[in-house]
């Protein structure tokens, strides 16, 4: 299996500069910030922290919302989400690892919306891959990437944390 | 031990059909009918799910998309209000559509045939029954018998068995108790006539369970206690010597009149729990009943509502099994 790691640091810190931008561009006032589990979860703590946000940091799990459910079902153990504070009227940062279809983030916002209706929220992903088949557009990116056929891309951690493109094996 | 047996259920009439008609081609949950025939691994998936459903039930909104669009059936021939309502609740916090079909109003008193009930049903495209009724392999006559889409969930039937109530007290010991292979557990009352007993001991020794005691009157135990794969005591304080777990049955009145026993307070003074005789158990034992409870027949109110007592937890995990199991059986999906 051919693999090959990418610079993490770079991605991290453009994405920094870039969520700065945009809360101040869209005026959010004292953001809550919610990343998605696993991998969003992991670049939400150190976003967190690098941002100096005061409300504690928000994990969502979106097994129960996925929409391919029917068809691959579940993974039995689903760490539970964690909103430490209510979503409700809320200027919310919604932070992942890898942004492709657009399905994730569509069902993370429907799981948000069932714990209350923000005021807004913006979208920051380490890597934007494209390839979109929902109208998701991000606020704030790391990096792009583009995949060739086969490819696929995998963010592991939290220690270290590591990007790595490898070839899927084929079935 | 023969817990794997095949079973047949030759009151119904499906001669020979074996139990894995609970598994699809892929040897994944279709229907859930007995926990014999269930592998240890099967068992554990449905302990984990509940485990991870278990949150859903403490969040602000109780509830997830994930059965959204799917029409459960409540087919219940005998009345049962914690099972029902419990298998309802799970059923609306996965966001399916839930049924409840009241026999004794329906038209099976009318004197529609059972197949012409799931019929009707199935010709209105419903996806699931949960099927309680007083005969033993009703609801595998159901599953055999249903449209190839729809799965079907045993909330007990006759003497045979009730396997989400018994995974419920598995996944209520798991929480109390790490390992399996380290517990003794106590079975005690009425087991003769209890298919919570059955189900529960099947499901204690797949999954590994040290001991597992059943504790009764000889003529409250069934005749095919051999190949149970039990340790069998009359004493009720031998009964309890050592033991991890007690799970107390409920005493059916109904078979006072049948000369099996004397009285009920007879029964109190020899299979009675109290305080005093728990204290032959392990300092950390927990107290477990399926309900209805009846005080002071087969158990002490001072036992029930005691700090050993974990007879609450089981109904609030009732739910999170019931979610775990309809899940698993309806993710296979069209496919």
């Amino acid at each position: 299996m051919n693999h090959n790691n990418l610079d993490i640091q770079p991605l991290l810190d453009q994405l920094e500069m870039s969520l700065k931008e945009a809360i101040s561009a869209r005026g959010m006032v004292n953001p809550l910030m919610i990343g998605i589990h696993t991998g969003g979860g992991w670049i939400a703590e150190i976003l967190h922290s690098r941002l100096g946000l005061e409300e504690p940091l928000g994990l969502l799990n979106i097994s129960f919302y996925r929409d391919d459910f029917s068809q691959i079902g579940m993974h039995p153990q689903v760490t539970p989400s964690s909103l430490p504070v209510s979503v409700e009227g809320r200027d919310v940062l919604l932070i992942d690892d890898v942004l492709f279809t657009g399905r994730t983030i569509r069902a993370a916002l429907n799981e948000i919306f069932d714990y209350g209706r923000p005021n807004q929220v913006a979208l920051g992903v380490l890597l934007d891959r494209g390839e979109r088949q929902l109208p998701f557009q991000p606020d704030a990116v790391g990096g792009q990437i583009k995949l060739s056929p086969g490819e696929q891309i995998k963010l592991s951690g939290p220690e270290p944390l590591e990007l790595c493109i490898n070839l899927q094996e084929s079935r | 031990m023969n817990i794997g047996a095949v079973r047949t259920f030759p009151e119904i009439g499906g001669h020979g059909t074996p139990v894995d008609l609970q598994l699809d081609a892929e040897g994944k949950l279709k229907h859930f009918l007995s926990i014999e025939g269930l592998s240890r691994s099967i068992l554990t998936e449905i302990m984990d799910r509940a485990e991870s459903f278990s949150s859903v039930a403490e969040q602000q909104v109780k509830k997830v998309p994930l059965l959204r669009g799917k029409t459960i059936v409540n087919l219940f021939f005998e009345n049962s209000t914690r099972t029902r309502t419990t298998f309802e609740l799970a059923a609306k916090r996965l966001s399916a559509d839930v049924l409840n079909i009241n026999i004794a109003t329906s038209a099976t008193s009318k004197g529609e045939s059972l197949l012409d009930t799931v019929r009707n049903l199935e010709a209105m495209n419903v996806d699931m029954f949960v099927v309680r009724h007083a005969m033993s392999g009703a609801a595998h006559f159901i599953a055999e018998q249903a449209a190839p889409h729809i799965s079907v969930v045993n909330a007990g039937d006759g003497r045979h068995s009730h396997p989400t109530q018994a995974m419920l007290d598995m996944f209520t010991i798991r929480q109390m108790k790490s390992d399996f292979s380290q517990l003794k557990v106590a079975i005690v009352g009425d087991v003769r006539y209890s298919r919570v007993a059955r189900a529960q001991v099947h499901a204690l020794n797949i999954l590994g369970a040290e001991e597992v005691r059943l504790v009764a009157p000889i003529t409250l135990l069934p005749d095919e206690i051999e190949s149970l794969g039990v340790t069998v005591c009359h004493d009720m304080d031998e009964g309890l010597a050592d033991i991890d777990v007690v799970i107390m049955l409920r005493l059916q009145r109904e078979r006072m009149k049948g000369a099996l026993l004397p009285s009920e307070h007879e029964y109190f003074n020899f299979y009675g729990l109290t305080e005093k005789r728990l204290s032959q158990a392990k300092s950390d034992v927990i107290v477990m009943h399926p309900g209805p409870i009846n005080r002071g027949v087969e158990i002490d109110s001072a036992v029930a509502d005691g700090d050993r007592s974990v007879i609450l937890q089981q109904v609030t995990n009732g739910i999170a099994i019931r979610m775990a199991v309809m899940s698993m059986a309806m993710q296979r999906g069209e496919g």
